[in-house]
């Protein structure tokens, strides 16, 4: 079973057992626009939460993508590098940044659930 | 500052709710709401500009008629604040200048037309950048002389209609625009709507530009719009076709701290004001054109797929800063990262091998020519 939590700054967390897969939702990718270029963290990179966890750039502007929570990456989907264009069309799925193995798991209550973040985005 | 550059949108073009209607996604730029994009996005606005048709709403530009006696009077006029020789362009004949500062700095970037119409000559039509419109036209009024009036033209709008398909577009409803050579203009009719046509634009391909009344815009809008090979194309891509097609934006590739030379825009001065000079800051830039400006603009090619933006420094091999980017982004034709900026002189010829700080990290990059896309301007019949 998984469960998907969301950050203000609109990257989503599925946390499946101690690790968690980062990307940046629906919304976040609607607002950006074609992504032309990623640049994602290494292997084995220590994240603390709210650092800068990865780039991604849209034709028109770059933006960072924050860690949700903090930990150790423990993969990245490079397969992106090629293919940018997959964050637009599949954010939540194949479109993934990376695999956080979590240090804290109490910072997911930090974060928003899906209902929540639902809500967040009708107020913006 | 006027209000008119001040970031909050409150100014719309005729076609505002139109572009809403559409689904664009709007953006303050220049005092006005303006699509930055529609629902299919700024890769494939892009491409089908490229390809087909793209029309553009440009109606925040400044767009102003200088009205004097006789050819002479009016040229001259304007020839007493920018570089380029307009008192031999033909009737009907365009050209691209610039309004200069006293230190040869560029207070903006324009288009100028010489009325076809014998009816009116000493006419010529000036289209200016939208944020610098309010500047330029006070700097006009302050300095003409009493015989040449400055008409701003508020009560018309301006469509730009680009790609290699435009002609053919076009010409269904206005069939003297075909054959039209890129840098003319007439005073012609959408089917029966009077409007000015250029054939030029900003995006490198051919296209035309129309000069239309904010009260028939729409009209020649929706039926651009009906054709096949046309979409609506927001300032994004207008944007990375211009980069593409190695064109300045003002206030990012120039500006009142930049020359035309700086900035390899001496081909916008004939020879006739290169000798000649008499316009403001002619001494500096008939010394940059004899000895060779500092620095000089350039295009940028990183060798990898991070896009160095606007700001970005630009280091030697040994990373000592040689320059800035002034734009930058991806291009979407040439399907990757492309940059304009200025170097140090001593690096800027062609091939030279630079490194752009991005995010810390010193990337590789080459000094490349522009345009990073060969243009497609149509230049006979």
């Amino acid at each position: 079973m998984s469960e998907t939590r969301y950050s203000k700054d609109h990257e989503y967390i599925r946390v499946e057992g101690d690790v968690g897969v980062v990307g940046i939702s629906d919304y976040a990718q609607s607002q950006l626009g074609d992504v032309v270029f990623v640049e994602l963290p290494a292997t084995g990179k220590a994240l603390s939460k709210g650092a800068e966890a990865a780039v991604v750039e849209s034709v028109k502007a770059a933006s960072e993508v924050y860690a949700p929570v903090s930990g150790e990456v423990t993969a990245v989907n490079s397969a992106l590098e090629k293919a940018p264009g997959t964050i637009n069309e599949d954010p939540q799925g194949e479109g993934w940044f990376m695999k956080i193995k979590l240090s804290n798991p109490s910072e997911l209550g930090d974060l928003m659930s899906e209902a929540d973040y639902k809500t967040y985005l009708a107020s913006l | 500052m006027t209000e008119i550059l001040s970031d909050a949108p409150v100014l719309h073009t005729a076609l505002h709710d139109r572009h809403v209607s559409l689904g664009a996604r709007m953006v303050p730029f220049a005092g006005y709401d303006m699509p930055v994009q529609y629902p299919t996005g700024i890769l494939a606005e892009h491409q089908w500009a490229r390809t087909h048709a793209g029309l553009f709403d440009v109606s925040h530009m400044g767009q102003a008629f200088l009205v004097g006696p006789d050819h002479e009077t009016t040229a001259r006029a304007l020839e007493a604040l920018a570089p380029a020789d307009f008192l031999n362009l033909r009737p009907g004949q365009q050209r691209y200048s610039q309004f200069l500062t006293q230190d040869g700095g560029i207070i903006d970037d324009f288009m100028v037309t010489r009325s076809a119409d014998p009816d009116e000559n000493g006419t010529l039509m000036l289209v200016a950048n939208a944020g610098r419109k309010e500047v330029d036209f006070a700097h006009l009024a302050a300095h003409l002389p009493p015989s040449v009036k400055l008409m701003l033209a508020p009560h018309r709008g301006l469509l730009a209609l680009q790609g290699p398909e435009a002609a053919r577009v076009l010409s269904r409803h206005c069939p003297a625009a075909s054959d039209m050579p890129f840098m003319t203009a007439i005073s012609t009719s959408f089917d029966a709507i009077p409007c000015l046509v250029s054939r030029s634009g900003y995006s490198g391909e051919d296209g035309f530009e129309i000069s239309v009344r904010n009260d028939k815009i729409a009209v020649v809008n929706e039926r651009l719009l009906a054709a096949p090979e046309v979409k609506p194309i927001g300032l994004g891509a207008r944007d990375s076709l211009r980069l593409e097609a190695g064109l300045c934006l003002y206030g990012h590739d120039i500006d009142t701290t930049t020359s035309p030379v700086e900035a390899g825009l001496q081909w916008s001065i004939q020879k006739r004001r290169r000798e000649e000079g008499g316009f403001p800051g002619d001494a500096r830039i008939q010394r940059e054109l004899s000895d060779g400006p500092s620095r000089r603009r350039v295009g940028i090619l990183p060798e990898g797929r991070a896009p160095a933006r606007e700001g970005t420094v630009i280091t030697d091999l040994a990373g000592n800063t040689i320059g800035t980017i002034t734009s930058g982004g991806f291009g979407p034709t040439l399907n990757g990262p492309l940059a304009m900026g200025y170097v140090d002189s001593a690096h800027a010829a062609l091939g030279t091998k630079v490194n752009l700080v991005v995010r810390g990290n010193p990337l590789p990059a080459i000094i490349s020519a522009m345009p990073f896309v060969p243009t497609r301007y149509f230049r006979s019949a």
